[in-house]
């Protein structure tokens, strides 16, 4: 195979290729905070939970943790004594989280933990370090036992004044005594950051500790499933804050030391990133149990198999998706996504408007996986303006209006390639409160006839007309109604895009002016609350419904607090049955609560509830045990690779064709021929003009 | 000759200042340290105390050039544009904003730039100068023309076509060569074989074109003549008198740009996943990350003058009239 990109030896070696197009601004579990970092540090950190692999719902199971955290609320009693309550939240002083950790799970080989009767490496000099050039140019590591003390050090360093973690200051507003931690001075010194404790997170011994959190905050436990809560050893930061290591780029931020089933071997963000097998990682073992279907599509061949079956991962630097497609059509990667530009090359649509996979496709056994993301993409009004904004009457059946005419089942055909679904609500699929079918609908934009059908047009202009604006005219101007569309859009590949959004409004007599600008700007705006309406979207953190309707919540609001309610949206009974919901455990109740918060945004509309994207995915046959799941980011150790298949597929694929070039020599040896004949023609010319 | 260099040397300073005030003030009027924090620190969940931790910490809570609530020295020694810009002049490029050193970057990216521009020049200049003294030994036969013609369309046909055809044609059709990849030592030959011949034929339509309009002034020249008198062939005179002769603007224009054979090509090394610093700026730039753009923005500034002096050190020693004073 001469286009093997890979060395030959690797042929047949269980390693599973990917890519990254842009390197990782960082790798470090207090910092990272984006999904290309996390396809990488999830391999490597084992925070205390994890979603389990198969189950749907998506359900939280421990990962160093034991078991699942014991929750205690406490209230004061009259004399100011903490005791144990099963009160109305509100009145929760405090809720403590008592973890249990594993014994016996170790950090992988790593120089800082390297120790001969002291730390090795902990003592480095600037000259010591001049033949360093990356962390496997240490001759000696070590590893040792995860112990408490390395969680609740991760939870000091999240708000230490060099680490910039993006969560530092929603933390110090739920861990009690964090904020009190992060002003002490001390806290700059390395060596005395370790003595210094948080009030509220304490080390009861080797493998408990508690962490105290003020109120009641139930998705708390969805962040112990994040990096940001891996454990992380005090040697780690020793070690990296020696003088003469950050000017060669070893730092924490690039050379991560977990104890998850890979870590990282090779860190060269300017060409491939490698991870390895850790040899100290603790037994694991594949599921043994999935949701209904699994059994039947191979997913339970490998359980109770202990982890990972991979050894080694390798991403490759690779800017651009055609040479991405083509290495993926001749079998050099194992999965891709679908560009646009690829799209009609893989996806076909059927009778039934059914996804499938080309019959080139077909034919090498690739696979084909969907899923709807739990993401939601949206047109937002600014709920302070004064034309879309406020909850008048007048302004809510202009925002109702306005939800009609934009089509989105048009533009998810016309500019998606059918890989999104229409929103009717603010929770996509996956997430607790989604409901489909006409429990699901949305009553002011769609009508429910076996299946969701957009309003009329006429639906839309009586409700312009009633909002004061008939046929789109602006009483005040006796012009049409000008608004402003704000988006961080502004891309050439965008303009057809936005161009559509002008004609979705010209339907009935609006006139849509766009206002693209760079992403700066257009935050900017948002957080001044210039923008009149808005393009924008959230990606979930984790499958909590609370994570998306607060989203709209009032003391959320962006120009008031900087906070995610980009809308302003104020509701007092929202707000209230917000507060209310976000405290309740999944159930009957919670649920109803959650269909009135959702009958209230599609009521007033402060959003023109978007769609939700839908992501394809193509997976080469020998890629095995691969299912979505869009809320664990440390799945590559349950997946599986067939190498001898795979290598025998690439040779298949892979067979140079010589003749053309051949062919190729041979025209350009004929086409010498005349310039031959030329030449001896001009010397025979020159030698009889002599 | 060396006061020349010291005297071009020294208007260098000034250039690079003028250059560095400039970088600063195109990128701080799109991007306040404000956009710089929220880029580095993400979009969810950034508070104002988190922007302006951030700017402390990287030194971007000062102002941009004049520090009118400090005294004598300091209201320019304290602002951002003192902090960030003269540590350059001594090559020291400091830590990116996302925390990599740049210098050590800049280091390991050069190599891989300059394994697919040195001999995409030095190949493509031989070629370039075979097709051209080709076309003028065939000059007004029909070879010429089509010649001519071939050197048009060449020049008329986007570099991105080159790179996607080449790697659709020698990659995916016939699986000669990978499509896109790096390797270190002899594995990178295999890698580079493409993107080199890419940039060789790419080229060939506006080099071949100008070293025929080179070559074509000299054959008209009287020695050209009297060299054909004395019975050379009319291959002897062109590969060894026009050739000779031409070599000064050809070394004018190759010199030039050898500095720059560093900084490698955005395009090319983005389309074959060459991890040169051809791309490292554009990075860069669209992370807002302002330490590496007047890092790179310097360093192409010092790269080029030093080019300019090269050429006319080269002056020196090509044509013997040349004095440099």
């Amino acid at each position: 195979m001469l286009n093997n990109p890979y060395p030959a030896k690797e042929d047949k070696q269980s390693i599973l290729y990917s890519s990254f197009s842009e390197r990782p601004k960082h790798l470090d579990p207090a910092v990272s905070y984006s999904s290309n970092e996390y396809a990488i540090i999830g391999q490597i950190y084992e925070p205390l939970l994890q979603y389990h692999y198969l189950k749907r719902p998506y359900q939280l199971v421990p990962l160093t943790a034991a078991k699942m955290p014991e929750i205690t609320y406490l209230i004061e009693d009259q004399s100011g004594v903490l005791i144990k309550t099963h009160l109305e939240p509100e009145k929760v002083r405090f809720t403590d989280y008592m973890i249990e950790i594993k014994p016996g799970i170790r950090f992988q080989p790593h120089p800082a933990l390297a120790k001969g009767k002291d730390y090795i490496y902990h003592n480095l000099q600037v000259e010591d370090v001049i033949d360093i050039s990356t962390i496997t140019d240490f001759e000696h590591s070590g590893t040792r036992e995860v112990v408490a003390e390395d969680y609740v050090h991760q939870i000091k360093r999240l708000v230490h004044p060099k680490i910039h973690s993006p969560i530092a200051e929603l933390m110090k507003e739920y861990i009690v005594g964090l904020e009190e931690f992060s002003k002490m001075a001390e806290i700059q010194d390395p060596v005395a950051f370790r003595g210094l404790n948080i009030s509220g997170v304490e080390v009861i011994d080797k493998f408990h500790f508690r962490i105290r959190i003020y109120g009641k905050y139930p998705q708390f436990i969805f962040w112990l499933s994040m990096p940001f809560f891996s454990p992380m050893p005090w040697e780690a930061d020793v070690f990296y804050g020696q003088d003469g290591l950050a000017d060669k780029n070893i730092s924490l931020d690039w050379f991560p030391i977990g104890s998850g089933a890979y870590m990282l071997s090779e860190n060269n963000p300017n060409r491939q990133m490698v991870l390895s097998k850790n040899p100290y990682f603790h037994l694991e073992r594949y599921p043994n149990s999935g949701e209904p279907g699994d059994f039947e599509s191979g997913l339970l061949a490998d359980a109770g198999k202990s982890l990972p079956f991979i050894d080694k991962v390798i991403y490759v630097l690779e800017k651009e998706t055609i040479p991405y497609w083509n290495k993926f059509l001749q079998g050099y990667y194992d999965a891709s996504g679908v560009a646009s530009d690829s799209f009609d090359q893989a996806i076909q649509f059927m009778g039934d408007g059914k996804a499938a996979l080309t019959p080139a496709l077909q034919k090498k056994e690739i696979r084909l996986q969907t899923a709807v993301t739990t993401s939601i993409s949206y047109l937002g009004f600014n709920m302070i303006d004064g034309v879309v904004g406020g909850r008048s009457d007048k302004a809510r059946k202009l925002r109702q209006a306005i939800s009609i005419i934009i089509d989105y089942e048009e533009y998810i055909a016309i500019f998606m390639n059918g890989r999104g679904v229409p929103a009717q609500g603010l929770l996509p699929p996956g997430i607790f409160g989604y409901e489909s079918g006409v429990q699901g609908l949305n009553p002011y934009v769609y009508d429910w006839h076996d299946g969701y059908h957009r309003k009329s047009m006429d639906t839309a202009k009586r409700l312009l007309s009633e909002a004061g604006f008939k046929g789109g005219v602006d009483p005040s101007t006796q012009e049409a109604l000008v608004l402003y569309l704000d988006t961080a859009a502004s891309g050439p590949d965008d303009r057809a895009r936005l161009n559509w959004y002008r004609k979705q409004f010209s339907k009935i007599g609006l006139q849509l002016v766009i206002r693209a600008t760079d992403y700066n700007r257009f935050q900017q705006k948002i957080r001044s609350g210039n923008a009149q309406l808005f393009l924008w979207g959230w990606n979930a953190d984790y499958p909590d419904p609370e994570n998306f309707l607060f989203l709209l919540y009032g003391p959320h609001s962006k120009i008031k607090t900087g906070g995610e309610n980009a809308a302003n949206y104020q509701n007092a009974v929202y707000d209230r049955l917000f507060e209310e919901m976000r405290n309740l455990a999944n159930g009957p109740v919670r649920l109803e609560k959650i269909h009135q918060l959702q009958e209230i945004i599609r009521y007033d509309a402060p959003w023109v509830l978007g769609f939700y994207p839908k992501s394809y995915s193509l997976i080469h046959k020998w890629y095995q045990n691969l299912k979505p799941n869009l809320m664990a980011n440390n799945k590559l150790k349950y997946t599986r690779i067939d190498s001898d298949y795979r290598a025998r597929q690439r040779q298949l694929w892979n067979k140079p064709l010589w003749w053309p070039m051949v062919l190729l020599i041979g025209v350009g040896a004929i086409l010498l021929w005349p310039a031959l004949v030329i030449y001896r023609r001009r010397k025979k010319a020159v030698i009889n003009a002599r | 000759m060396i006061q020349y260099i010291i005297r071009r040397l020294m208007y260098s300073i000034p250039l690079l200042l003028g250059v560095n005030i400039l970088t600063f003030f195109l990128f701080f009027v799109v991007n306040t340290p404000d956009d710089m924090a929220r880029m580095q620190l993400g979009q969810k969940h950034v508070t104002e105390q988190a922007v302006s931790k951030w700017k402390i910490d990287h030194g971007y809570d000062l102002p941009l050039f004049i520090n009118s609530g400090k005294d004598s020295f300091k209201t320019i020694t304290e602002t951002i544009f003192y902090q960030k810009s003269i540590k350059l002049f001594v090559f020291q490029f400091g830590i990116s904003d996302s925390g990599r050193n740049i210098g050590a970057d800049i280091k390991q990216r050069m190599w891989p730039s300059l394994a697919v521009a040195l001999p995409a020049l030095l190949i493509g200049l031989s070629v370039n100068i075979l097709a051209a003294l080709l076309m003028v030994l065939f000059r007004q036969s029909y070879l010429e023309f089509w010649g001519l013609v071939a050197c048009v369309v060449i020049m008329s046909i986007s570099a991105l076509f080159y790179i996607i055809g080449g790697q659709f044609l020698f990659s995916k059709l016939l699986k000669l060569v990978p499509i896109s990849g790096f390797g270190s030592g002899v594995d990178a030959l295999k890698f580079l074989i493409l993107p080199v011949v890419i940039s060789v034929v790419s080229g060939l339509g506006s080099g071949g074109r100008w070293y025929r309009a080179l070559f074509i002034e000299e054959v008209e020249k009287d020695y050209v003549v009297t060299a054909r008198a004395k019975g050379l062939s009319e291959t002897q005179v062109l590969f060894r008198h026009v050739l000779g002769n031409a070599m000064i603007p050809i070394l004018t224009g190759v010199v030039v740009v050898l500095p720059l054979l560093f900084m490698g090509s955005l395009i090319m090394e983005s389309f074959f996943s060459i991890p040169g610093l051809g791309s490292y700026t554009i990075d860069a730039i669209n992370r807002q990350d302002f330490a590496i753009v007047r890092s790179m923005v310097f360093l192409g500034s010092v790269l080029y003058i030093l080019g300019l002096l090269l050429t006319d050190i080269c002056y020196t020693l090509v044509d013997p009239r040349v004095k440099l004073l």
